[in-house]
């Protein structure tokens, strides 16, 4: 059996994986006389929610009940003798959750942008701090009276003079327009 | 038995008609809008700006504002 992964489950993969090891980990850390929690075996089919992926690889249900089971035995036979309750059942035997349960939104993106916008927020700070206390003193370049000699050279030397920089300068009246 | 079977074919054609003409109709707009709204009045201003240049004058002036280095300002 052939380890099968495509590229739309890695993502959940991971995070399932990462789950599973931490959730095995602290399990184990926690409580040491209690069962490891199972690992998931990759090796072998997995049953997948994935907009993707319409018929997963194996069957939701692993364990069935005498009853499930007879529900498959009569699957077998002509389907209008099934009832609708019927048919359901063996659905949810086979599939977890439906698609517009699986593409229900939720508010998760609230708490990511609260979340972004905080950082941002934290950021901002710790720069303000530094820059009081960590940065050098600004270059030469920065002080007032050397901006002004910077724009008068660039005015002298007419830079984009069409539609740009020196564009803006009215030469016969020393002003800008 | 009451669902309707739903559509399996034509879904790349079916989004295709109807977002190409869009696509295209909203890249003319943008083509057009650019040609008018930009390359249109950048060529006028240079014409304009070039219609009454005076080179020499120009040089003139920059040459005694002292931005040159291959000439100093007349009078040094």
């Amino acid at each position: 059996m052939m380890l099968r992964l495509t590229a739309g489950r890695v993502g959940s993969l991971v995070a399932r994986r990462a789950a599973v090891a931490l959730t095995t980990s602290s399990a184990r850390m926690a409580s040491h006389g209690h069962e490891v929690s199972e690992a998931v075996d990759m090796s072998k089919p997995m049953y997948w929610d994935r907009r993707e992926i319409p018929l997963p690889d194996k069957r939701y249900k692993d364990i069935l009940t005498p009853a499930d089971k007879s529900l498959k035995e009569k699957e077998k036979g002509p389907w209008g003798q099934l009832s609708n309750e019927e048919k359901l059942a063996l659905y949810r035997l086979s599939f977890c959750q439906t698609y517009p349960e699986m593409n229900q939104s939720s508010s998760e993106w609230k708490t990511v942008v609260a979340g972004v916008l905080y950082c941002i927020g934290l950021t901002g700070l710790v720069i303000i701090w530094q820059t009081a206390y960590v940065s050098p003193p600004a270059p030469r370049t920065f002080d007032a009276e050397w901006q002004a000699k910077q724009v008068k050279r660039m005015l002298d030397m007419r830079v984009s003079p069409i539609e740009g920089f020196a564009a803006q300068w009215d030469y016969e009246k020393g002003q800008w327009k | 038995m009451s669902l309707q079977k739903p559509l399996m074919r034509g879904l790349l054609a079916k989004r295709l008609r109807f977002h190409v003409p869009i696509a295209f109709a909203l890249s003319m707009l943008a083509a057009v809008g650019w040609k008018y709204g930009v390359t249109e009045p950048r060529k006028k201003a240079y014409a304009e700006f070039y219609k009454h240049y005076d080179a020499t004058k120009e040089f003139t002036s920059m040459r005694e504002a002292g931005v040159f280095e291959s000439v100093r300002p007349t009078g040094k």
